[in-house]
């Protein structure tokens, strides 16, 4: 059994005339948080999608080991079904009712939910509805999480709150994650690897890896390390302008 | 900022604008403004009214006009909302079929009315043909449209939790358009309603279209406005009636937003 989830090789995406990804080498390991970081409307959207299988690249090949389940910016909650339903979405493969709903009750309680289980989506804060997609997702036996920007539509003391409990939640069921994120500190507080892309069309531009432990606190000393290391790799610590993605782009 | 108005205050405030229209009109009519054979008094309104619950006809007609309006609405929403389905989902039929139901939802169902005839006769056939033909094109419109809008990621969601196509269809498809298939009914239902007062009043020997041009060719107004106010009467029942659908907890998300 290996223990790469995901291998992506020599992935390159277009749409019509206009390439997004150009020669993308990636391997995603088994138990691994990796974060893809890269300037908007890079592809970093794109990317997740081809890792998923939603879309098929247009060149390269991307091999899967088991299954995966994505989780959303927002809307990636049916709005028609309450929290529970949609948590039990990811149960769809236990077949005994009885364990299903115990499996079910757990997975609410365990993102502090029983009390808005029977609530719509549209009737919870941003954090809650992502609390629900994270147990929807964690209660199916997929392997890997890919995260599209879960985080960014929340407000920063929610950001930073849902950053804890995405850790607390991966230590209780443990899965590979890929996490699509603007959000360099959120990458250097989560993931054991970061992967810069370049501007479109985006290459792997470079790689860094962070080995503390989690939970990592936002301010202790690997984390500010590694947000400063990105930022004087983005070459953006001073003025906010780019020109070291200029160059490369 | 949101107006708050407890459902006693509104209806109130209803009953007292009505109020003062009745006063008004009584005034109007009092001071003889214009003779009694064409400006009924409310009084005379009320008798007519009498006169038509009396004798059954009101009940009759109401019966032949709501069923015309149920057997016209039903037949397009059965055969619509499938069709805009299949529309909203084979992009090629769409390309070949949208044109045309995109003229023919142009066309004044009174159009119709001298092929009604011409192909139905008189009576009900005529009416429910005409009904069919104002509320099935919008209804296919905008199922085709609700389908068109659902979020392809709803689609990504439903093939990553291993929904069969029958799936998608039942559990995506169907609760996702919903909402807009239910607004869609209710417009169409309102359209109906005023299609079948014009259609029975042409080609009709009963219902309330014809019982108003029944009392305008016996000259008796207070008849006519009776049957006016039958007609919006019912119009607004059907609409309240219409209007649960949406209160529906699995669809109140589209309205709560």
């Amino acid at each position: 059994m290996t223990d790469k989830l995901i291998e992506a090789r020599g992935v390159s995406h277009a749409f019509g005339s206009m390439e997004v990804l150009s020669d993308i080498d990636l391997t995603i390991r088994q138990g691994e948080i990796v974060a893809i970081v890269g300037p908007s409307g890079c592809g970093k959207t794109t990317l997740l999608n081809l890792l998923s299988g939603h879309i098929t690249p247009t060149s390269g090949t991307i091999v899967r080991h088991g299954t995966l389940r994505t989780v959303y910016q927002k809307d990636g909650l049916f709005p028609w079904l309450t929290v529970s339903e949609n948590i039990a979405l990811g149960l769809r493969h236990v077949d005994d009712p009885a364990v299903r709903q115990a499996q079910l009750d757990e997975a609410i309680a365990l993102v502090g939910l029983t009390d808005f289980a029977t609530f719509y989506p549209h009737h919870l804060s941003g954090g809650m509805r992502q609390r629900t997609e994270l147990a929807r997702a964690l209660v199916s036996r997929a392997e890997t999480l890919l995260m599209d920007e879960p985080f960014s539509a929340l407000d920063y003391m929610t950001r930073l709150h849902m950053r804890h409990e995405l850790v607390r939640l991966l230590h209780k069921m443990p899965r590979t994650v890929v996490l699509v994120t603007h959000d360099i500190e959120e990458a250097a507080q989560l993931a054991d690897r970061v992967i810069l892309l370049s501007r479109r069309p985006s290459r792997i531009w470079k790689q860094l890896d962070i080995a503390a432990a989690r939970p990592r606190r936002v301010t202790q000393q690997e984390v500010t390390h590694a947000v400063r290391e990105l930022l004087s790799i983005l070459n953006l610590d001073a003025t906010g302008e780019t020109p070291a993605l200029a160059e490369e782009a | 900022m949101k107006e708050e108005t407890s459902a006693g205050s509104s209806r109130w405030l209803t009953a007292g604008v009505i109020a003062v229209i009745v006063a008004i009109w009584s005034l109007v009519a009092a001071l003889g403004l214009f003779p009694p054979s064409t400006f009924p008094s409310p009084l005379a309104v009320v008798k007519g009214f009498g006169e038509e619950i009396r004798s059954g006809r009101l009940l009759t007609d109401l019966i032949a006009s709501l069923y015309r309006v149920g057997i016209g609405f039903t037949i397009a929403a059965v055969v619509g909302v499938p069709l805009g389905l299949w529309l909203g989902v084979q992009a090629r039929v769409r390309m070949a079929l949208l044109p045309l139901v995109n003229f023919f939802r142009s066309l004044s169902p009174l159009a119709w009315i001298p092929f009604a005839i011409l192909w139905f006769g008189i009576g009900d056939a005529p009416a429910v043909f005409l009904i069919f033909m104002t509320t099935f094109f919008p209804i296919v419109l905008a199922t085709t449209a609700a389908v068109a809008g659902i979020p392809s990621i709803y689609f990504m969601v439903g093939r990553e939790h291993g929904f069969s196509q029958r799936e998608l269809l039942s559990n995506v498809v169907l609760p996702a358009i919903a909402p807009q298939v239910i607004t869609a009914l209710r417009v169409a239902a309102g359209l109906a309603w005023l299609v079948v007062v014009a259609a029975e009043m042409i080609a009709g020997r009963d219902g309330l279209g014809f019982a108003i041009w029944d009392a305008r060719n016996g000259l008796r107004m207070d008849l006519l406005v009776a049957g006016m106010m039958s007609i919006g009467l019912i119009g607004v029942a059907l609409d309240r009636v219409l209007i649960r659908l949406s209160a529906i907890p699995s669809v109140r998300w589209a309205y709560d937003r």
